[in-house]
């Protein structure tokens, strides 16, 4: 559970959502608590990933906003639908995100809105159906928190 | 150049206390006519024999001070005053400049005054007067933070908690950035950066994109004590890490820093060897680059070492080792922030939008592993003829401390058996000091000359080396023989000469390694800085040693 500092900001956040605040191509899936939501996002207009939709994992930590929530694309079933994670030079086959955002450029200021327009961005820029350089070797070692690499 | 004035400055080296000695005449011819076969040897120092007075200490030694963390506070306290004196400004934001510009204080100042405003603004500090506007909005934002006096009512944008008018002037703060949160996100974002990421003097504010730093003043108003420690010492830290001519001892418990503005600034790093403090094991005449490299190798056997030759490569530009797990191949250096290509380790900015992938090193790549592997039983062979020659040595210098013991013994027996004073033995006692310095000397030019190209100049290298092998060998045998009281007078003749001959051998090796790090410099700065070590800014500095790996 995120501490004191993060439950209000976060109850507003899931609050935005649920109003359908959201930026078009992203909708919340599931939240059942202040710790993991699950969001779809979906690359709109011309893109190498037209009519995909993909499922996002965000972990609030117990000092969010202050650090990043970790965030992962999903690989699997969310309430009955499966998801793939996409194919993306900065995306690794077991759904970690190489982007500075959610790493050395986080700021608390930053949403869970604010990256999920970012990772759109990402998505609707890329040229290249391939998985970054050294992806078996790395999902081979890597923790399960996308953050403690 | 005269070898006979060589030879006597020498012989009367400063620390020596032959001065003292009343019975030096014998010897003193006898070690003239020893010596004359090295005068082609110091021909090639002729360039020091220029020198009006005698050098007050060897060429290759240089000055150097060992600062302790308090001096370090008290010199950093001094620049920042004088600094924030000649721009008329605040320490805070001093100390913020100084750290911009790598606490060189005379670019600081020169370029302020040439446009105050960009300097501020390069270093993350914008002027007061001149407030800058966000860098982008943010859609969730209802009112913005830019335009909220501390008078209108404000919803922290972190924590979502509403301030009413009167309590946003007692609970939230903005930089002159104009960007406001509250104090207990502040306080919470700093204690975060300080004890997790160990930042200090680059925090910026917690906008997104928006450079300003947060100065020393507002870090100290908002955190608590244990964190404002942590804080200075971070400080304290990057205080040596930014400036070059400081250096922190490399031993893990030593607190002390060890200051020169002798050897060429930016190459501190690299030619650490002519530096050496308490805990620092002395390794001249090899650079502290190629140290790390052969003692990573020495261990080669140790699963760390295996681990970190498959998982860690330095830094092309400070030598920092660096460990790569995850994340894309776009590294940046956390200590000088160089950025590079993991894969091809050439610099970043050279890659473009090549996404992420680096292309122009697969096709080599599979080249150099071939390679590399039928290199690798001839390099091995090549290692063990220097590595065994190296251990010797280290093994060697063991035993060597064993001497030493047995010299002071020898000491004592001495002054019973013969009517020598306690001041007249305290040759064997040198004789085992020079005996020491000159094996580790020599360990390490083994080393060397295993990264060391083929080259002419590794021939003069290879010869002077047998040369002090040799005499090392000589003087190890002179003091191991047993004493007899009729022949101490011999001996101790015998023993003096022979210990300034592994000296003089020592110095030789020393010299001109140090000069080959720096030939050319050498020949266009003239005889009387050449040892300044200062390259001149037209040459291109080049090696004579041509290193491989």
């Amino acid at each position: 559970m995120s501490g004191n500092l993060g439950i209000r900001r976060l109850a507003k956040e899931l609050m935005a959502f649920k109003n359908e605040q959201s930026p078009v191509g992203i909708h919340l899936l599931k939240a059942d608590d202040l710790q993991t939501w699950f969001l779809s996002i979906q690359v709109l207009g011309d893109s190498l990933y037209e009519g995909e939709v993909f499922a996002l994992k965000f972990v609030f930590e117990q000092n969010y906003p202050i650090e990043a929530p970790q965030v992962t694309f999903v690989a699997g079933s969310i309430d009955g639908s499966t998801y793939q994670v996409p194919l993306h030079p900065h995306v690794y086959s077991n759904g970690h995100i190489c982007a500075s955002t959610l790493d050395s450029g986080w700021s608390p200021v930053l949403t869970v809105s604010s990256v999920c327009l970012t990772l759109q961005s990402m998505l609707a820029s890329n040229t290249k159906l391939v998985r970054p350089e050294g992806n078996d070797k790395y999902v081979a070692h890597a923790p399960s928190n996308p953050k403690k690499t | 150049m005269s070898s006979d004035g060589e030879d006597d400055d020498f012989q009367y080296e400063d620390d020596t206390g032959f001065d003292d000695d009343v019975d030096m005449g014998g010897s003193d011819t006898s070690e003239q006519g020893g010596f004359d076969d090295d005068e082609e040897a110091y021909d090639a120092f002729d360039v020091t024999a220029g020198a009006d007075q005698p050098p007050p200490k060897k060429p290759y030694e240089i000055t150097y001070k060992v600062r302790s963390v308090q001096d370090l506070q008290e010199e950093q306290k001094e620049l920042i005053d004088r600094v924030a004196g000649l721009i008329d400004t605040d320490s805070s934001t001093a100390a913020t400049l100084l750290r911009h510009f790598r606490w060189n204080s005379e670019k600081l100042t020169e370029t302020y005054w040439e446009d105050p405003k960009k300097v501020l603004d390069d270093a993350g500090l914008e002027a007061i007067a001149s407030p800058v506007v966000a860098t982008k909005p943010l859609p969730s934002r209802t009112k913005s933070r830019i335009t909220a006096t501390s008078k209108e009512p404000f919803e922290c944008p972190v924590c979502c908690i509403e301030y009413t008018g009167g309590e946003t002037e007692s609970e939230t703060l903005g930089l002159s950035c104009g960007h406001r949160f509250c104090k207990g996100c502040w306080k919470e974002y700093l204690e975060n950066k300080i004890m997790d990421e160990a930042e200090s003097g680059r925090i910026q504010c917690m906008e997104s994109g928006c450079g300003r730093i947060v100065g020393e003043k507002t870090v100290e108003a908002l955190v608590d004590d244990k964190v404002k420690t942590r804080y200075r010492e971070l400080l304290d830290r990057t205080y040596v890490d930014d400036n070059p001519s400081l250096k922190w001892c490399p031993h893990p418990d030593c607190q002390y820093a060890v200051k020169t503005t002798q050897a060429p600034a930016r190459l501190l790093n690299q030619i650490i060897p002519i530096v050496k403090c308490a805990h620092s094991a002395d390794h001249r005449p090899l650079t502290c680059k190629y140290v790390k490299l052969w003692e990573k190798k020495c261990a080669d056997d140790s699963e760390t070492s295996n681990w970190l030759m498959a998982n860690t490569k330095e830094c092309a530009k400070c030598n920092s080792t660096i460990e790569k797990n995850g994340g894309c191949n776009h590294m940046t250096c956390k200590k000088c922030r160089y950025e590079f290509c993991w894969v091809c380790m050439a610099d970043w900015t050279t890659h473009g939008t090549a996404w992420y992938n680096c292309n122009r090193f697969d096709e080599k790549a599979g080249i150099t592993a071939r390679d590399a592997q039928a290199k690798s039983r001839a390099i091995l062979e090549r290692y063990l003829h220097y590595f065994n020659r190296w251990a010797n040595h280290e093994q060697s210098a063991k035993l060597d401390k064993e001497l030493y013991m047995k010299t002071e013994k020898k000491m004592q027996e001495m002054q019973a058996t013969s009517n020598l004073s306690w001041i007249e033995v305290q040759f064997a006692k040198r004789a085992v000091d020079v005996l020491m310095e000159a094996r580790m000397t020599l360990k390490w030019t083994y080393a060397m000359a295993f990264y060391l190209t083929k080259c002419n100049s590794t021939t003069l290298f290879e010869d002077n080396q047998a040369n002090l092998e040799q005499a090392v060998e000589d003087l190890s045998e002179l003091l191991e023989k047993p004493i007899a009281p009729e022949t101490i007078p011999q001996m101790r003749a015998d023993v003096t000469n022979k210990t300034a001959f592994v000296q003089k051998r020592s110095d030789i090796i020393l010299q001109d390694t140090l000069l080959g790090h720096w030939e050319v410099g050498r020949v266009l700065t003239g005889a009387r800085q050449e040892f300044e070590l200062i390259p001149s800014p037209n040459v291109v500095s080049q090696n004579r040693w041509e290193f491989s790996q």
